[in-house]
Formats: structure tokens, C-alpha cells, sequence
């Protein structure tokens, strides 16, 4: 045994040897191909083969049955929501009249300063009969999407009506107000395209622009200078700006300040670096400009030079819904392309028909704008110096906007201390206020505040003691 | 799920095959002999590119006059169509002045109460609509929630079998603010493959991972579960905080219910939350109308979230979420729809409490079971007899909505004008609805519709059958004749 392996050790070497000290066979390039070369040659082929190849690891292993029982008896997921705290369980003003400046909350009468009534519309006769005539002829719901047999006369009369008013080619009607700014970003905008957006857009438009998977960028609230800059890096990054499409996302009168956009500048600024603008006119349509057509009346901007308007009709119209207006082939693609249009049913037709009194209405009187002015002025005049809030909303806002002027620390606290003076003012004055809401996905940094809807139906009495109230109330929780 | 008779597919095919050839044509002429229309664009990317709306320019323009008709009336049972006429070959469509009667069988006007009705709408809503006036024009909860929205809360959640529930004006709003609201990051949901929009927009919006489980297959839907809670969240392997398990009713766009008992079965045994969508059950199927899970006799406390809308069965607009009272409590503090939309507004709210009441007998007659009747049996006889003339009809029994398989792109507008030349409004259903390849023709059958109407719209869709030829099974020996003289 020992022997045999002697033997073929031996061999072994033999025949290595004779290998390495075998002559030279051939001469390549000048070089004698020895014996060791070959070994040589090999061993570093053998080498450089071990380099690449991959590193070992065990292979995996799937679950077995067994272990993926054993998983999901283990797993325990969370509960569907958080436990309620009693500061949950607050429920809000029940109403028992129409929403006017004068309304009957539990029981007795309040003046109503939490409904965006800007034009005084709710109650409205003309408005109430031809809504009447509508539910008898068409009864209440629409019961289908536009698509199949959802589309009534009187919404085709509403858009028409829409774009006679404003000036522009075509409307397309929506059946909620805040699924229209959702809905539309994402109908235009993809993924890969580029949005700069005001950081102080509201929760809607938020949407929005997460759906619409663009790159989105925001600049500071409502300064042209931060736009500007923010415009210029964007336009500085991308090579081709044929292939992409830029937006800019503005609201003309901001929920959750009362600021207003100054379009004209950022018309300029959409010129230049070539952006189209979609402008959200939910709070200024109706009431902006001298005969009501919004930011661009006021603004002086031809309203061709704005690419998509939306608006929700909740507002001003004090009806429901939301529409959007533009050039025939923006409109047309948003009959096929907008979610919120193609796949629910259409606005009822009796809301349609009073928004359609609501715009003959405000054709007939634009002398209520001059009563809505002035009554902002008389509000602003008597709010200019309440204890602990400061006003940063813009004079001519219907929104009446009050911040604390030095906040407690936290959104939460904040909302505490606003809570407590609007339940305050409610019950000791029967004034009814709103706070600014922020729900949990939320993502506006900016502060919370007090909001007045001011209406162009609120006397004057109402307004001063609205003023009263709040600084009476102010003086007490800030001292 | 529907599968094709592959001649049938390979003829579709080859017709999509040649309208995408003489599209391109087309695109090719225009971009020769018009460039400089198309070049004047200063700078600006074009709103879409290239392909991104050659389905809409080049073949849905073809058949636009089947969609989007204009009506004059109230969609009831029999409502007047809006003419129109084209000049330039179908691109713009114009009104007239002139309309045609028609037999509806495309609203979703479940139990009839789309037009006026002599409970709802005179007098209760016009009160209403005098009392609170057209709209609140604020949010829920600053100064937009009224009694009656209180009241209608209440009554949903009786009626629903729910502890507690809260109201939207709007169904498509409910789902795409809802979900946001209850799962986030590092949540699960899984929803069937045949979902609506509205929950693949909310569920995309909320941020979650998402996967789909084949339709209505709950051995799939167990599969997934089983891997999902072993493996975790991708990349990391963490466990997932939640899982919610999305369902419809009746899938709209099959006329099918969801298999209740056996999908709730799975999702108990796994823990995972379930969320049933009843836009189209809710007051349509079931005895006394309370959907879904009475028609399949399936407890209520056993489905976490029940949503619906109101537009479909109560003839009214808006949606509603029906869960215990912690959720909707909750919901009321985090839902943007809740604190940010304008409320429902009022006389609507009086129309869906109205008609709720009269489902339910509370208004003092049998109106409501009535309905509930002659819906469930319209339904059945017509679908029957669809199927004896050799129709594809899909959906199950008691279901309002049957679908009828067309398949080829050019029998879509053939069947919906051929029809309405007949005074029968009927709704065809193409991309982006329903996949490519599988056209069809959807029927919503109304309590609204009496016998005479039903036997009528057979007959003009058995004689349009015949000219368009989508008789796809062979045809029994029942003829109309004895139909008719059967049921005198």
C-alpha cells in the first residue's frame, strides 16, 4: 500500500520534472517556449479564472409551510386607528337653518362668519325657484358619469355659461370641488415632468401633485423672488425643455392665508422660462376684479395667458361642484384623461342650474363686489389690533385670515388655543368663527390661524360685533 | 373573468391591427403637410406627446357620438335624447333643439328614483331646499354640518347595520380621501385586480404598498396574504403594521358579486382588515336592500369598513363610510374630505333620507319592498332571456347589471347606434373602461322598468344581435312569441 502511493508520488514527479526540463519546442516572437513557461502560463490562467468567479453563498432556503404558519400566528398588526382621546370626540356646530349671515345654531341665533357665502347667495330667490324647476323636471341625483347618459342639457348650459363669463374657449364641469384640482394635475402632468408649486397650497392640490408622480418643487409662500430662483435652478438642470413639461401650481386667493398671488408677475416669470400655469381660483372666482372674473381681471392679465384655471363652485356660486377652463384642447383632454370626470356620476342637475342663476345673478349685480370690498375694509379696520392675533391676510381677501402672533410651540397647542376662542366667542357672543383645519396629511408648513368668511350680505352691525367679540375674547385668553 | 373564442380575439386583434395602421397613416400625412400647425409651439413641450393620446385621436374620436349623449329629462325609465350632428367627420359634435324618446337601460337608477317621486322630491326636498337653502358652502366642521346631515348619518348606519358612519359628497372622494387616512407607509393593502378607479387612485394617494390578488379568487388571495406576512416589507424585511384586504359589491363592469364568505373567511384567519366597496349593491341587492352582505348572508360586524355611495340606488349624490365609532371618529379628526369639501348639500341629503325610508317602510306604504321585488325580478327575466337568445351575458343571479360581451371595436358603435336609431339607449363600454380586447355593452336594469319595456328592448336587441352579430352561443328554441304569451 505504502509503496503504490511511493510509486505514484514518484511518477508524479517524474513527470513534472520532465515538464519543466523539457527543451524548447518552438520560438515565439523571439521567445524559447520552454517547458516552465507552459506550467507557468497555466497557473496564471487558473489564477486569474478564480478571480472572477463569484463569491460562495449558501444557497436560500424558501419557508416552509410550516414556518410561514408559525409567521402569521406571530404577526400582530396594528390596530386600523389610534386610540380616541377625549379632545377626539369634540363634534362641531349643528346647523338648523340655511348657512347665512344670520343662522340658528343648537337652538338660537349666531351671525355666521364660518361660511364662504362672499356673494350673499344662499337664500337667494331667483337662485332657490330655478333650482325648484330643475329637481321637478330632472329629479335630484344624475345617476351616471358623463359618459353614459350622465350628461344633462343644463350641465352643457353651464359650461357654455362658464366660458361666456370668463372669456375663454371651453369649461368642462367637475361634481366636487376638491376633486378638481386633484384630478386635474394628474390628467397633465406625469411622470417626468417638472412642477414648482407654492408651498402653501392646500391638502387638494397636495394630492395632486403626489399623484401626478412629477418632480415636484416648491418655493417659498407667495414670494416672487424664491419662484424666480427656484425657476432658474430647475430650468438650469434639464437639457431638453421640448421633451418635458414644466408647470407652475399657484393658487390665486390662498386657504390657509388669505394671500394673494400676484399673477401678473408670475406671468412674466412663465414667459420667460417657459411654464404653463395652473391657477386654482376656488376663493377668488366671483369675487376678484370689478365685474367678479377673478385674479386676471384684477390683475390685468389677458386670460389667454393662463393655461388652466380650476375653481370649486362651493364658494362665491354657493352651489357645489368644481370646473375648469381653458383653450378647446386643454378642455377636450381632460374629457378622456381626468379620473374624477370619466369614472363618477355627474353633478346633479339642480346644482348646475344654480350656478348658473348664481353667474346671471352676478352679471345683473356687480355692485355686490362694492359691498364685499367694503365690508372687508370695515372688518379690517376693526381688527387691526387684537390682542395676541396679528391679520396677514391681503386687504381685498373675502378670507379674513388671523395668526397667532407668537405661537405656543406646536400645531396641536396652537389648535387649542384657537379652539378655546372660537368656543368662547360662539357661546358668550353667538359668533360663529372657524379655525384653519389641519388634518394629519396635511403637509403645509404654514401657521394656524382664525378664518372670517366675510359675505357681501353681512351688515355692518354684524361685522362690529364680530370685531367685538373676537378682541373681547382675545384680551381674556392672551392675558 | 371572461376568456374570448380565440377567433374572436384574433379578429379583434386584426382590426385594432389595421385602425392603428391607417392612425399612423394618418399622423404621418399630418405631420407632412401640416408641420407648420404642429410647430408653432414657442418653446413649450406639447400638453401630450406623440403616442400618449393616439388612442383618443385616432379611434375614440371615430366613435364619439356613442358616448357622452345629452339628455333633456329626468333619466328614468323613458327619457329624451338629445340629437347631435357632426360636420367634420365626428371631431366636434353640435346640439339641436330636436330630441327622441327612448328606453333608458343605462342610468343607475336601481329602484327609480331618479325622476320626481311623490315622496321624495315634492314635497320633503323642495322644503328642504327652501329651509337650508341650495348649499352650506363650508367645510363639515366648521359650519356646513346640518341636522339633516346628522340625521342621514344615523339613518345610514341603521340601515347599513353599522355602529356609527359618516357622510361625503361624493363617492369617488370618499375612496381617495378615505384610504389615505387609515393606512400609510409601512401598510399593506391588497385589492382585487378588477378595482375601481377611485380605490387605485386613494390607495396609490395613501402611500402604501400595494398587490393585487386575482379577481374574486380567494385561494389566491390566501396565497398572497401567506407571503406577504412571511417575507415582510421589500428591501428590509420588517414586519407590516397593517394589512386592509379592498372588495367590491358588484364589479360594475361585470355585473358579478364578490365572494364574500370565503375572502372574509381568509382575512379573519390572517388578521387582516377588510374594506367593501358597495357603490352598486347598496339598496339594489339583499331582501330589504342593505346589499351585499345580506344577499350572501354574511354578518356585518365581520367586514371592518363598509363604503357606498348614494347616487346609484336613492337617486341623490354622495358617498358614506359605515364602521364602528372609534373609526369614524377618527376619521372625522384626519379625513381631508371631512374637514376641507364643501358639505353635501341639503335637498340631497333629504333625498337619500327620504328614499332610505321608503326602503325601509318607514314612510307608511310597501313602496319599498315593491321595488326591491320588481328590480330582483326584472333582473332575472331579462338576463334569461338574453341568455336563451344566445347572448354572452356575464354577472350573477339577482344582479341588476348585465354586461354583453361585444369584443370587436367596430360592433361597438354599430350595436349603440343601431340601437338608438330603435329609441333604445344602451351604453358600450370600451378602453379605457374595460380592457382592449374585451368590449361590451353594459345593462342597468331599473325597478322603474315595467314588463311591457323589458320585453320591448329584447326584441330591438335581438333583432340589433342578429344584424351585428354577437349571438356567440347557440340559440334555444324559446322564441319571443312565447315569451310573451307565457308571461300574459
Amino acid at each position: 500500500m505504502a509503496s503504490e502511493i511511493m510509486n505514484a508520488t514518484s511518477n508524479a514527479l517524474f513527470w513534472i520534472s520532465s515538464a519543466f526540463d523539457a527543451p524548447t519546442r518552438a520560438v515565439v516572437f523571439g521567445v524559447p517556449i520552454d517547458g516552465h513557461l507552459v506550467v507557468e502560463v497555466l497557473l496564471v490562467v487558473v489564477i486569474l479564472f478564480q478571480l472572477t468567479r463569484k463569491s460562495y453563498k449558501p444557497p436560500k432556503k424558501p419557508l416552509t409551510e410550516k414556518e410561514i404558519d408559525e409567521l402569521c400566528d406571530d404577526w400582530v398588526p396594528e390596530p386600523l386607528t389610534p386610540q380616541i382621546t377625549e379632545e377626539m370626540m369634540v363634534e362641531p356646530p349643528t346647523l338648523e337653518s340655511a348657512a347665512g349671515p344670520h343662522a340658528i345654531v343648537d337652538g338660537k341665533e349666531v351671525v355666521n362668519f364660518a361660511s364662504a357665502n362672499y356673494l350673499g347667495l344662499i337664500g337667494n330667490e331667483k337662485v332657490t325657484d330655478s333650482c325648484v324647476g330643475a329637481m321637478e323636471k330632472y329629479g335630484v341625483g344624475s345617476c351616471g358619469p358623463r359618459g353614459f347618459y350622465g350628461t344633462i342639457d343644463v350641465h352643457l348650459d353651464c359650461e357654455a355659461r362658464v366660458s361666456k363669463f370668463l372669456g375663454t374657449p371651453d369649461s368642462i364641469l367637475y361634481s366636487y370641488g376638491i376633486s378638481t384640482i386633484f384630478s386635474v394635475i394628474p390628467a397633465f402632468c406625469k411622470k417626468g415632468d417638472i412642477i414648482v408649486a407654492d408651498e402653501g397650497v392646500h391638502w387638494a392640490v397636495q394630492n395632486g401633485l403626489y399623484l401626478s408622480r412629477s418632480t415636484v418643487v416648491y418655493f417659498k409662500h407667495n414670494d416672487m423672488k424664491s419662484l424666480e430662483a427656484t425657476l432658474e435652478k430647475v430650468t438650469g438642470r434639464s437639457k431638453n425643455p421640448e421633451k418635458v413639461r414644466r408647470y407652475i401650481v399657484a393658487e390665486a386667493i390662498y386657504q390657509n392665508s388669505g394671500q394673494i398671488a400676484p399673477l401678473d408677475e408670475i406671468v412674466r416669470l412663465k414667459e420667460k422660462y417657459r411654464f404653463r400655469i395652473i391657477l386654482d381660483e376656488s376663493h377668488s372666482f366671483g369675487v376678484l376684479g370689478n365685474s367678479g372674473r377673478g385674479l386676471a381681471e384684477y390683475c390685468g392679465v389677458p386670460t389667454e395667458k393662463i393655461d388652466i384655471i380650476t375653481a370649486g363652485m362651493g364658494n362665491a356660486l354657493a352651489t357645489d361642484g368644481g370646473l375648469c377652463t381653458g383653450s378647446v384642447g386643454v378642455v377636450n383632454h381632460q374629457r378622456l384623461m381626468s379620473s374624477a370626470y370619466l369614472f363618477t356620476a355627474s353633478l346633479p342637475p339642480y346644482l348646475a342650474s344654480a350656478a348658473i342663476g348664481a353667474l346671471e345673478y352676478l352679471e345683473a349685480n356687480p355692485s355686490v363686489l362694492t359691498n364685499l370690498r367694503a365690508n372687508i375694509a370695515i372688518l379690517l379696520k376693526e381688527l387691526s389690533d387684537v390682542s395676541g392675533l396679528a391679520t396677514v391676510s391681503h386687504p381685498l381677501s373675502p378670507i379674513f385670515f388671523l395668526k397667532l402672533k407668537k405661537s405656543t410651540g406646536s400645531n396641536k397647542t396652537d389648535m387649542h388655543l384657537l379652539d378655546s376662542i372660537t368656543n368662547q366667542v360662539l357661546k358668550e357672543h353667538s359668533v360663529l368663527i372657524a379655525t384653519t383645519k389641519r388634518s394629519s396629511l396635511d403637509k403645509c408648513p404654514l401657521p394656524l390661524g382664525l378664518r372670517l368668511f366675510v359675505s357681501a350680505s353681512h351688515s355692518e352691525s354684524d361685522l362690529i360685533k364680530a370685531a367685538a367679540s373676537l378682541k373681547k375674547v382675545a384680551a381674556v385668553v392672551f392675558s | 373573468m371572461v376568456r374570448s373564442p380565440y377567433f374572436t380575439t384574433l379578429t379583434t386583434l386584426l382590426s385594432y391591427r389595421i385602425l392603428f395602421l391607417f392612425g399612423h397613416l394618418r399622423d404621418l400625412f399630418e405631420k407632412l403637410l401640416d408641420w407648420s400647425k404642429l410647430n408653432n409651439l414657442q418653446g413649450y413641450a406639447p400638453i401630450c406627446f406623440g403616442y400618449e393620446d393616439f388612442y383618443t385621436r385616432r379611434l375614440h374620436l371615430r366613435i364619439q357620438d356613442c358616448f357622452e349623449r345629452p339628455i333633456a329629462s329626468a333619466p328614468d325609465a323613458w327619457f329624451d335624447v338629445v340629437e347631435r350632428y357632426s360636420n367634420d367627420n365626428n371631431k366636434t359634435l353640435c346640439r339641436t333643439e330636436k330630441t327622441t324618446k327612448c328606453l333608458n337601460l343605462g342610468s343607475y337608477n336601481y329602484l327609480g328614483f331618479a325622476a320626481a317621486d311623490e315622496y321624495c322630491s315634492t314635497p320633503r326636498v323642495i322644503r328642504s331646499l327652501k329651509q337650508y337653502s341650495v348649499s352650506t358652502c363650508s367645510a363639515r366642521v366648521d359650519g356646513g354640518t346640518t341636522k339633516l346631515h346628522v340625521e342621514l348619518e344615523d339613518l345610514i348606519a341603521r340601515f347599513v347595520g353599522k355602529p356609527a358612519a359618516i357622510l361625503f359628497g361624493m363617492g369617488y372622494a370618499t375612496n381617495s380621501a378615505i384610504i389615505p387616512a387609515l393606512i400609510g407607509k409601512g401598510g399593506l393593502i391588497i385589492s382585487d385586480s378588477l378595482n375601481h378607479n377611485s380605490i387605485v387612485n386613494g390607495a396609490r394617494g395613501s402611500g402604501a404598498t400595494i398587490r393585487v390578488f386575482q379577481h374574486n379568487n380567494a385561494s389566491h388571495l390566501e396565497e398572497v396574504l401567506r407571503e406577504q406576512i412571511a417575507y415582510g416589507q421589500p428591501h428590509m424585511y420588517r414586519p407590516w403594521n397593517k394589512i386592509i384586504v379592498i372588495i367590491e359589491g358588484i364589479y360594475s363592469m361585470e355585473g358579478e358579486f364578490c365572494k364574500l364568505p370565503e375572502i372574509i373567511a381568509v382575512c379573519k384567519k390572517y388578521k387582516a382588515y377588510t374594506y367593501l366597496d358597495e357603490a352598486h349593491s347598496i339598496g339594489a341587492v339583499g331582501r330589504t336592500g342593505r346589499g351585499v352582505c345580506e344577499q350572501l348572508g354574511v354578518d356585518t360586524a365581520d367586514v371592518d369598513i363598509m363604503m357606498g355611495t348614494l347616487t346609484k340606488s336613492f337617486g341623490s349624490c354622495g358617498g358614506y363610510i359605515a364602521a364602528s365609532k372609534e373609526i369614524i371618529q377618527y376619521l372625522k379628526q384626519t379625513c381631508p374630505a371631512h374637514l376641507y369639501a364643501t358639505s353635501m348639500s341639503p335637498p340631497a341629503v333629504q333625498q337619500a333620507i327620504s328614499s332610505m325610508k321608503v326602503i325601509l317602510g318607514e314612510d307608511g306604504t310597501n313602496r319599498g319592498a315593491k321595488k326591491l321585488t320588481q328590480i330582483r325580478e326584472n333582473s332575472n327575466f331579462f338576463r334569461s332571456e338574453l341568455q336563451k337568445m344566445g347572448f354572452e351575458v356575464l354577472g350573477d343571479k339577482d344582479s341588476p347589471i348585465m354586461p354583453i360581451m361585444l369584443y370587436n371595436i367596430a360592433k361597438i358603435p354599430a350595436f349603440s347606434r343601431e340601437c338608438l336609431s330603435q329609441n333604445l339607449a344602451i351604453v358600450t363600454i370600451a378602453f379605457p373602461y374595460t380592457p382592449l380586447l374585451l368590449a361590451r355593452a353594459r345593462i342597468c336594469i331599473s325597478a322603474a322598468h315595467t314588463r311591457e319595456d323589458l320585453i320591448k328592448a329584447l326584441e330591438v336587441i335581438s333583432k340589433v344581435g342578429d344584424l351585428v352579430g354577437i349571438k356567440y352561443f347557440p340559440v334555444e328554441h324559446l322564441t319571443l312569441d312565447k315569451v310573451k304569451t307565457s308571461t300574459k
